[in-house]
């Protein structure tokens, strides 16, 4: 009987399918019996969030797609057609809406804990990159289908957002015409924003599939950043981890549940309740709060380098806002080289830890920034502070970029870090401990 | 291989160098990578602009309508075009100002076939939004000719950036008369 495998399943069913493909074997090995570190905090649910986020998008997405009009003239009538008469198309639509929303939220934490425990470094580089990867199509994905309802947010999204290509010089324009096939955002470009809009998120399930593999090759990092070394270090993945995963999940979806049913519109933008209209621009455009970061830094470049005491331009402001908002994901996937400290966990890191906050600070603050138009002034309370928030995207930007190439590098060979716990056994003992005493 | 009568010098030996194989490999690939190409190209291309989008890439506008001091609104290519009945003192006001600061320097007679009509696309060259000022009721910024309601860009009568983010005048389309009231955009 060669190539037949070797199954340890008594269910007769079960082994017979087994015996041909090892499919249950599998499952048993990576998600039953599975070493998994035994001091995983609530941050380690997040990646379970982001697989459920996904299939709940490719779910309500297909039955969004039965009823809907890839047309310039049909597509926002079919929208409100499913609001308002198709069954539960209200749900359907809210959920998918509120759903990007929601997956963007939970792939933002789970990147954030990647950062601050450390999980992108050696040996999980390619890890990091695959998650990278997935965010980017992720972007995509979003984009095109805010594309789709065809309100005025999303034409002026497409318009401005593709336009961003017309920044790259001598070839920017072909690309953009070829992007929309016609002269500008229409018809063409709806249909085959439809149709990648549709293809990307299978695309996606591949390379989560390469991330989740790359995962169970390296195994899960944990908060103390400290390899498992001995059994005593972990648990098997089932029941432990598919009880805490359920648990977060059920926590998760009550989030979810009162965004989709008691503030359905509210991270949404009203304006893109009125149809598209080519001839009339909204005075105030922008994207979806997950963009607004990105947004600002694309806004904060509003200075052209020019060859030093000539008037020659190397780089329109445009096209340095468009390089520096590129470049803000590339430093992401740079980071595995730029922090080669041996220490993993920001637990053991003071220092870093303290720059790693000031960067979630300075991301919220990008964010307002890029919500709010460019010569606005930033008001706190009603009093006007004298300066607008394209300073504040200015400054955002230059910690931005400081925090990846200049100060994680000089703490990656500078920062003087903690001692490490000799296991994950021994950390969990001594946390144990300190509870007992404070009881 | 190294019995082979053609290769008695021993240079495609696997041992030095480059073998038949790898030529094999090699000629190969070349011919997987045309073939690969041969069957993007199609696909690709079939993303560019379709006959019949090109074939209605020109618009004619009946001009005649238009009174001096306002402008008319077409749809060219899916964009705005900005058709403006320019007075006499509009004219000099722009053609005065061909020697002031611009950030986009052009002369007035650059930029128009017939002073009395100026024909640009009313797309900003900011962030692409469309200004208003086609009505002399509308604001038309501080030099008479389109104000951007989004980041407060200002374009003179011969719309020239003279003021705002914008980084460039507006773009003068493709056109010409193909009577005294009839233009054809494209």
């Amino acid at each position: 009987m060669v190539g037949l495998h070797k199954s340890e399943f008594k269910n007769p069913v079960i082994r017979w399918i087994d015996t041909r493909l090892p499919i249950f074997t599998l499952m048993q090995a990576e998600y039953g019996k599975f070493p998994t570190p035994k001091n995983f905090n609530a941050l380690w649910n997040f990646g379970a969030f982001a697989t459920v986020m996904l299939v709940a998008m490719i779910v309500t997405g297909i039955f969004l797609a039965m009823n809907y009009d890839p047309n310039t003239g049909h597509a926002f009538d079919s929208v409100e057609h499913i609001m308002r008469d198709v069954n539960f198309g209200w749900l359907l639509r809210y959920l998918h809406s509120n759903g990007a929303s929601m997956f963007f939220a939970v792939v933002y934490i789970h990147t954030f804990r990647g950062m601050y425990y450390g999980s992108y470094k050696a040996p999980r580089e390619l890890l990091w990159i695959l998650g990278m990867v997935i965010f980017l199509l992720l972007m995509a994905t979003a984009f095109l289908g805010y594309t789709l309802p065809w309100g005025q947010m999303s034409f002026w999204g497409a318009t401005v957002i593709t336009n961003l290509f017309s920044a790259i010089p001598f070839v920017g324009k072909a690309i953009v015409t070829w992007l929309w096939g016609g002269f500008s955002v229409d018809n063409p470009t709806l249909n085959r924003f439809f149709a990648f809009h549709f293809l990307l998120p299978f695309v996606i399930c591949a390379v989560v599939f390469l991330h989740i593999w790359a995962l169970h090759m390296t195994g899960s990092n944990n908060p103390t950043g400290v390899e498992p070394k001995t059994a005593r270090d972990t648990v098997p993945f089932h029941p432990y981890y598919t009880a805490k995963d359920s648990l977060g999940i059920v926590i998760f979806f009550i989030i979810y549940g009162i965004f989709t049913f008691y503030f359905p519109n509210v991270l949404g933008h009203p304006d893109n309740y009125v149809e598209a209209n080519p001839m009339v621009t909204p005075a105030h455009i922008v994207p979806e709060w997950y963009f607004l970061p990105f947004y600002a830094i694309l806004r904060a470049v509003t200075w052209t380098i020019t060859i030093p005491f000539t008037k020659i331009i190397l780089i329109e402001a445009k096209l340095g806002g468009v390089l520096a908002m590129f470049g803000s994901i590339a430093v992401l996937f740079a980071l595995p080289w730029l922090d080669r400290n041996p220490v993993r966990s920001c637990d053991y890191r003071p220092t870093y830890k303290k720059f790693m906050w000031a960067l979630v600070v300075v991301w919220v603050l990008l964010g307002q920034a890029g919500g709010h138009a460019p010569d606005d002034h930033v008001m706190i309370f009603g009093a006007d502070l004298g300066f607008t928030w394209v300073v504040v995207a200015q400054l955002g930007m230059l910690y931005y970029f400081a925090h990846f190439l200049v100060v994680v590098p000089w703490l990656s060979k500078h920062e003087k870090t903690l001692p490490l716990p000799e296991s994950i056994e021994a950390a969990v003992e001594e946390k144990n401990r300190a509870k007992g005493a404070k009881a | 291989m190294g019995s082979d009568k053609h290769c008695t010098d021993g240079s495609c030996d696997a041992g030095h160098g480059a073998s038949r194989r790898d030529f094999i490999y090699m000629t190969a690939g070349a011919m997987a990578a045309v073939g690969a190409g041969a069957v993007a190209w199609p696909l690709l291309n079939s993303m560019e602009p379709a006959a019949d989008t090109l074939a209605m890439s020109t618009t004619e506008v009946d001009i005649s309508g238009i009174v001096a001091g306002v402008g008319k609104t077409v749809m060219w290519q899916g964009k705005p075009v900005f058709v403006r009945h320019r007075t006499p003192e509009e004219i000099k006001e722009a053609e005065q100002a061909d020697n002031a600061t611009m950030v986009d320097p052009q002369r007035d007679e650059d930029r128009v076939q017939k002073p009395e009509w100026l024909i640009v696309v009313g797309v900003c060259t900011h962030l692409g939004c469309v200004p208003v000022g086609e009505q002399p009721t509308e604001n038309r910024g501080e030099f008479g000719g389109w104000f951007c309601p989004c980041h407060g860009s200002q374009y003179d009568t011969s719309g020239r950036i003279r003021k705002g983010p914008a980084p460039k005048n507006l773009a003068v389309p493709p056109y010409k008369f193909v009577s005294d009231t009839v233009v054809k955009i494209g």
